[in-house]
């Protein structure tokens, strides 16, 4: 196994110990994005503990910034601040690990938690990348459940107006949000012709939770010139947990100590 | 009688500065021609962003150019800015601390017959409420040039309303602002707390009243958020009555906070001088204020009535 699969367990081990020592947490969503963010942090983005506030660094919002949980193991992980402090403290009293993201955390770029928002503030941070020529690269995430949000097309219509080449958004289409399957409370599909509607290069990422594939894909969006890049990344919700797999019930979820100890084998069988 | 309005003052006051700083920018919804921003867009086009008809996309935008060092002033219509945007303003601008100033243009009733979509009586109680917003409404173009020149100085998150219609002149280019209120003249039976459109129909209703025999003061509280507290209450020493005048409806406005402010700290009665709660009179700003008694006769009128 190579090491970038080899970290993605090791996140999810991570989150699955911070959702079940908090007792909250949206740990379906984590699931899915969880191969998504390693890709991004640990192979195709220019950015580290130590230049996280140079301007040249690569710019990251996840917009659904309900899988903040996620984000934190992988920044923890990365070094941006004590995992222990994440792990112990996550949505507890007087914490600063809030369950949506916030700039109060080290390697964090935006605060979030509003549905909606990520693709446009994207869009400024891209734009201002344009304007200075500089050459950092922004990366934003959202869910398929979120792209119901009227505020993405806005967006995604300035986003190829200004030729943003050096924007990437990734939708971690996982099929479900917290009523059900996308298809049943608010059919967004299809995506992809969305995007190429709306001027925007397409790639489609068959299984969103291989890292390959997704390296691929995003080392392909960098060398698209002239506009911005979607890369519609079919994932699983709560990939990993079979009894979290594909249900909408674990979008937010409490384990009991006998469903914890479940996830932690099967994840452990599953990358051995 | 001046005819230059605030807009245009907020963009000569912009276009001197981005000359300086190449960070300044300007972000337009379609609203640059109504903004007085087309100048700016054609003086520094690298430093102007259009998004079109689309206030949420305008406000998110700017927070994310802010975000990587830039001064946004985000220039839109109060009535959209203050409203459809609002979580934008809320989300990306307030709790994110980004260095955003929203102006909004065509503040309160400017529009007139336009009707209640292109009003904009509930901004100031909207943007006071989100923590860390500042709100000014400047009263003529000499404060407004201050205040914008201000908040150049700052990377904090501000909302700006201005009217459509060019102000009546009540300072001069010596005008000394700070603190975010101005006592234009003290008195002692009555206080008037006034901003924006409505600081000239107090001043002048407090001229009225002193050919009466009464007493008016009159504060300009430009920063209606955070108001300038210890300021209106020694203006307001020893009278009896404190009006608070603003073109808002009467909830959450200046009025509010300034019967917020005695209620709390030092007990008097204070009257509002505002718009109603309801739909608003088909007509210009000015037959609208004439309709409602904002105007010098009418709140002299109405001050009187309430010493009797």
């Amino acid at each position: 196994m190579d090491e970038l699969t080899k970290n993605s367990y090791k996140l999810r081990r991570i989150v699955i110990e911070a959702v079940y020592r908090s007792s909250s947490g949206h740990i379906g969503g984590d699931l899915s994005v969880v191969d998504i963010l390693n890709v991004l942090y640990n192979k195709i983005m220019n950015v580290s503990p130590e230049t996280r506030t140079d301007p040249n660094r690569d710019r990251f919002i996840l917009s659904k910034a309900h899988c903040a949980d996620c984000l934190y193991a992988v920044l923890g992980e990365k070094g941006y601040f004590d995992l222990e402090e994440y792990l112990n403290t996550f949505e507890r009293f007087q914490s600063r690990f809030i369950g949506h993201t916030n700039t109060d955390i080290p390697g964090v770029e935006m605060n979030g938690g509003s549905l909606g928002h990520g693709l446009a503030v994207s869009v400024g941070m891209a734009l201002s990348a344009k304007m200075d020529g500089r050459g950092y690269r922004t990366y934003v995430v959202l869910g398929d459940g979120e792209m119901a949000e009227g505020s993405n097309y806005e967006a995604m219509m300035a986003a190829a107006q200004y030729g943003l080449d050096n924007l990437c958004a990734t939708v971690d289409l996982n099929g479900l949000q917290i009523s059900g399957t996308t298809k049943e409370v608010m059919n967004s599909a299809p995506l992809g012709e969305k995007f190429k509607a709306f001027g925007w290069n397409v790639i489609e990422v068959m299984d969103g939770n291989h890292c390959e594939e997704l390296v691929a894909a995003y080392e392909a969006a960098k060398n698209c010139k002239g506009k911005p890049t979607a890369v519609i990344a079919h994932t699983v919700k709560g990939k990993g947990v079979s009894f979290m797999e594909n249900n909408a019930k674990w979008h937010h979820g409490v384990m009991s100590a006998e469903q914890y100890e479940r996830a932690v084998r099967e994840l452990e069988a599953m990358y051995e | 009688m001046n005819k230059v309005t605030n807009r245009q003052v907020i963009c000569d006051t912009l276009l001197a500065a981005a000359k300086e700083d190449r960070n300044i920018i300007v972000a337009c919804s379609d609203s640059r021609g109504s903004g007085s921003m087309t100048a700016f867009f054609e003086q520094f086009p690298a430093q102007s962003v259009e998004v079109g008809i689309a206030e949420q996309d305008l406000v998110s935008i700017s927070a994310g150019l802010a975000s990587c060092g830039r001064k946004v002033f985000s220039v839109s219509p109060a009535c959209f800015l203050s409203t459809r945007s609002y979580e934008q303003a809320k989300v990306d601008v307030a709790y994110a601390e980004t260095n955003v100033t929203l102006v909004g243009i065509s503040g309160g009733i400017s529009y007139g017959a336009l009707g209640m979509t292109h009003h904009s009586l509930q901004d100031i109680a909207a943007m006071s409420a989100l923590p860390g917003m500042r709100v000014y409404l400047p009263s003529d173009r000499f404060q407004t040039k201050a205040v914008v020149e201000e908040l150049l100085q700052d990377e904090k998150p501000a909302y700006i309303r201005v009217s459509r219609s060019a102000s009546e002149d009540l300072y001069s280019e010596d005008t000394v602002f700070s603190g975010g209120a101005k006592v234009l003249k003290e008195g002692k039976d009555v206080l008037f707390v006034a901003c924006g459109e409505l600081v000239a129909p107090c001043l002048h209703a407090a001229e009225l009243l002193g050919e009466e025999g009464v007493s008016a003061g009159v504060v300009d509280a430009y920063r209606v958020k955070p108001l300038n507290e210890e300021l209106i209450l020694k203006a307001a020493e020893g009278v009896r009555l404190v009006a608070a005048a603003e073109e808002h409806s009467p909830y959450g406005g200046l009025f509010s906070m300034t019967a917020q402010l005695f209620s709390s700290k030092r007990p008097k009665k204070v009257i509002g001088l505002t718009l109603p709660d309801g739909h608003i009179v088909t007509g210009t700003q000015s037959e609208a204020f004439q309709y409602y008694g904002l105007t010098a006769e009418g709140i002299a009128r109405r001050v009187k009535k309430e010493l009797a």
